[in-house]
């Protein structure tokens, strides 16, 4: 498991130092490096401790480090989404919220069955939950961590000043979550906004044959990206099941032998213990789907989003172009504030064109990273799958040779 | 085979007659609870009050002695006749079903194919329709007449009232999930025929035998339906063997039932225990293979959309992937089932008969000490009747209490020979349980390899579509 998930953090972050920019000169730029150091789960919260280190002049010291919640991540995330600077550039998806309720739910259940196991059972099954915990702890920071670095390296977003607050600043930033008012008002905002999209892509035709294919491609395709990544849960999620009940068996055919005076109780004995490796192996292969194929079905999920939303800003700002246009019409008609109309037209023009072309790029960058991470995962997938296979023909192979000497 | 031994009066009467229908009939109604030394029920040697009346009444215990055949010795001879059957071979197998009828009336009737070399049936190989009832009658027949003496019998599948209505009421067009349910109750009709053909005694019994071979339909077993009359006394006289189970504490000299009844209660338990986590397993790859075919799909409509050409490619090569291991989940939940958690089941099922065996004993040990208080009771009316002077009264006594010694000797007999028969039977039980679970466990695990290699061939097919995005 171990290895899985540092790839993950590696892909993504491999995705991060891609060439593709014309800005990025120097690949190994090690001008600012940030990383999680440390992460502390305390009841509700996860608190992150957000590690940089950095040869910029902008930043007070070489090195340092602050603690930081989910909150002020999505607080980030949110500051880089409202600013009109970025309007054309893809912002990295904001890390999902740290979810230990799957796991502390299963946690509960064991022990309030402890009565009906066996000791040597509880114990099994306490520590592949705990096993769990650890690594959905552990992917959530790399989460939080890929979003940072994706910052970090981005030639624009590195220089932003709330990014750099939130690296230096050692305070609490203040953001406290937002209080039910500001909740539904955000959903009323969120809704409206979508509506607004919907509007915008059935009114506003694009003059630009690019635009308006990626348009139509990213909708279907994030839709379907949600999809395929409920599904692939389920299907993992039901996996590791199926890896949990060979602990019973297992249990159950121990126990079966020690009652037993017989010649079937060396051979229970063994067929428990091919259960028990063969659930580890199981398992792996659960978690391994996880990570490989769900993990980057997710992700690709919420950047196909952020490039939906790349989009509609450069929709909305076409339409700005368009009033623009009219207004400018209107002024020359009557003859009045023709200069200032002409004024806001170049204005609107000219950034209606330069999020054109930086939305082009950026759109272009995410295909070439979509495509590459895919095939990393999926070959990894493959990969991990063969090997997890043979191990488990390997083990049965053993036993059955084992068992068939007696 | 026969040449060791006279012929028994049956084998010449059965060649002989043509219209067997009436004769068969008789021995099954009448035949003994009791076997002579020759193992083979005879069935037109004695011809005593039916069986199963007593059975079906409360049994009383003063008549009991008198019902009781010959109990069963064994005799050396009946050994060697064991050893020389060794080579014989009864193969029973029940290959299809077919639903006859509609409606309420309808019912599934089973096709029964047997091969044998055995002299004591009339072909080689023949086959016959019955129907479930018929397994059960069979069942209880064989009950009636040997769990007196200590053998373990085979218990019949369950009934189930669900699965019935489902037979009944589903038409042609919906076959689906009825005939799920019948198919698991062929296959273990059949291993139950197969545990009674293969016990030494059972086989050869005529009861066994004229389900095996009498092509005629069997006379309907209305008394293994629920709601009869004898239903319903089979019903009171369950309850009342409970109570007598739970009330009953019998004194155990014999160190080695003390052993084995805790050996089979702790069987008991774990047993069920393992076969519910089994059941678990089943139903959580069932559940994987539904998710992984509802994945399949999804990537499927994926590759679809994906613009990237050889990306696409890999995408609808990964949901075909997907779809072939949902097969082989589905095939695994299946061999999970029927090879594991079915054989778990029959074994608890027959560690029910082997407590139904030794709750025999122990009533058998009742009546001993019953009349063993009777007959200490009448000697102490002979002694005051003696002592007062009443002779004639006296000597009816004395009468009595002969009586009773006899009785009294009848039934230790009888439960010696049931500790000795249940002390056989449970090792045969053992012999069998060893070579069961072995041989099941071994193919499991093979299937499991199985499923393993073909997961490899689907995965190295889609490595290199992976490898070949460009």
């Amino acid at each position: 498991m171990m290895d899985g998930l540092d790839d993950t953090a590696d892909i993504l972050n491999d995705d991060v130092r891609k060439p593709g920019r014309s800005e990025t000169v120097d690949l190994t730029d090690n001008s600012l490096m940030v990383d999680i150091s440390d992460a502390l789960s305390e009841k509700d919260k996860v608190k992150f401790t957000v590690h940089t280190k950095t040869t910029l002049p902008e930043f007070q010291k070489p090195e340092f480090l602050v603690v930081r919640q989910h909150e002020e991540f999505v607080w980030l995330h949110d500051r880089f989404e409202e600013n009109e600077d970025y309007a054309g550039y893809i912002i990295p998806p904001a890390p999902p919220r740290p979810d230990f309720d799957a796991s502390r739910e299963k946690l509960q259940k064991l022990g309030e069955g402890e009565g009906t196991m066996t000791k040597e059972e509880f114990n099994k099954m306490k520590q592949e939950l705990e096993a769990e915990y650890l690594a959905t702890f552990k992917k959530t920071v790399a989460m939080h961590e890929v979003f940072l670095c994706r910052l970090a390296n981005h030639p624009v977003f590195r220089n932003d000043h709330n990014f750099r607050v939130f690296l230096e600043y050692d305070q609490d930033l203040c953001v406290r979550g937002k209080n039910k008012m500001e909740v539904i008002g955000g959903l009323m905002k969120s809704l409206t906004k979508t509506t607004d999209e919907f509007l915008l892509s059935a009114t506003v035709k694009d003059v630009n044959d690019f635009f308006e294919q990626e348009k139509n491609f990213l909708i279907d395709y994030h839709n379907h990206l949600k999809d395929a990544t409920a599904k692939a849960d389920r299907m993992t999620k039901r996996h590791k099941d199926v890896a949990d009940c060979y602990i019973k068996i297992s249990t159950g055919l121990v126990q079966l032998s020690t009652i037993d005076n017989s010649d079937l109780e060396k051979f229970l004995t063994k067929v428990a213990e091919t259960f028990e490796k063969a659930r580890k192996i199981e398992g792996r292969v659960a978690s391994d789907e996880d990570l490989k194929l769900s993990d980057t079905l997710r992700y690709y999920m919420r950047d196909s989003f952020a490039a939906k939303r790349l989009l509609y800003r450069r929709l909305r700002c076409l339409v700005n172009y368009e009033n623009a246009n009219r207004n400018l019409e209107k002024a020359r008609a009557k003859n009045k504030d023709v200069h200032a109309a002409e004024l806001a037209q170049q204005q609107a023009c000219e950034k209606f064109e330069q999020m054109s072309d930086k939305g082009k790029e950026e759109l272009m960058d995410f295909k070439t990273r979509r495509v590459a991470a895919f095939r990393k995962n999926l070959v990894d997938l493959a990969e991990l799958e063969l090997k997890h296979a043979k191990a488990q023909v390997q083990l049965f192979k053993n036993c059955l040779a084992s068992l068939r000497d007696e | 085979m026969a040449d060791g031994r006279e012929p028994p009066p049956l084998f010449e009467v059965d060649i002989d007659k043509q219209d067997d229908a009436e004769d068969l009939f008789s021995s099954a109604v009448e035949d003994q609870v009791g076997l002579d030394g020759n193992e083979l029920p005879n069935a037109f040697d004695n011809v005593s009050t039916s069986p199963k009346l007593y059975l079906q009444e409360s049994p009383s215990v003063e008549n009991l002695p008198s019902e009781v055949s010959a109990p069963v010795v064994k005799t050396s001879s009946l050994e060697e006749m064991e050893k020389e059957r060794e080579d014989q071979f009864l193969d029973v197998s029940v290959t299809e079903w077919q639903k006859v009828g509609e409606g309420m009336g309808a019912y599934v009737a089973y096709k029964i194919v047997t091969y044998t070399n055995m002299p004591l049936f009339h072909n080689r190989n023949f086959t016959v329709m019955r129907r479930f009832s018929d397994f059960l009658g069979l069942h209880d027949k064989l009950s009636e007449k040997y769990l007196r003496t200590g053998r373990i019998i085979p218990p019949a599948p369950e009934k189930s009232v669900v699965g019935m209505t489902k037979i009944k009421m589903s038409n042609q067009a919906e076959q689906g999930s009825s005939a799920d349910f019948v198919e698991k109750r062929r296959a273990s009709l059949e291993r139950y025929l197969n545990r009674t053909a293969s016990h030494p005694v059972l086989k050869v019994d005529p009861d066994f035998r004229e389900f095996l071979e009498a092509d005629m339909e069997l006379p309907k077993a209305t008394n293994t339906s629920a709601l009869s009359g004898a239903g319903m006394m089979r019903f009171l006289n369950k309850v009342g063997e409970t109570v007598n189970k739970i009330t009953y504490k019998m004194e155990e000299s014999d160190p080695w039932f003390e052993e084995k009844t805790q050996q089979v209660e702790n069987l008991d338990i774990q047993l069920r225990k393992l076969h519910a986590s089994v059941e678990t397993l089943v139903l959580h790859r069932k559940e994987l293979a539904m998710f992984t075919a509802a994945f399949a799909r999804s990537a499927a409509t994926l590759s679809n959309c994906e613009e990237h050409t050889s990306l696409s490619r890999a995408l609808a090569q990964l949901a075909e992937v997907e779809d072939k291991v949902e097969t082989l989940h589905n095939d695994q939940a299946n061999a999970d089932f029927s090879v594991l958690c079915e054989l778990l089941k029959d074994y608890v099922a027959l560690i029910g008969a082997i407590k139904e065996v030794f709750h025999e004993r122990v009533k058998i040990y009742q009546n001993w000490q019953h009349s063993q208080q009777m007959l200490n009771k009448k000697r102490e009316l002979k002694a005051k009747l003696e002592l007062s002077g009443k002779a004639e009264k006296g000597s009816l006594a004395g009468m009595e209490v002969i009586e009773w010694e006899a009785k009294v000797e009848r039934c230790q007999e009888e439960f010696d020979n049931i500790t000795k028969m249940i002390k056989k039977e449970m090792e045969r039980f053992e012999v069998n349980r060893v070579k069961d679970f072995k041989s099941i466990i071994i193919q499991y695990l093979e299937n499991l390899m199985t499923q393993q290699q073909q997961l490899i061939k689907y995965w190295e097919a889609f490595l290199p579509e992976a490898k070949a995005i460009a």
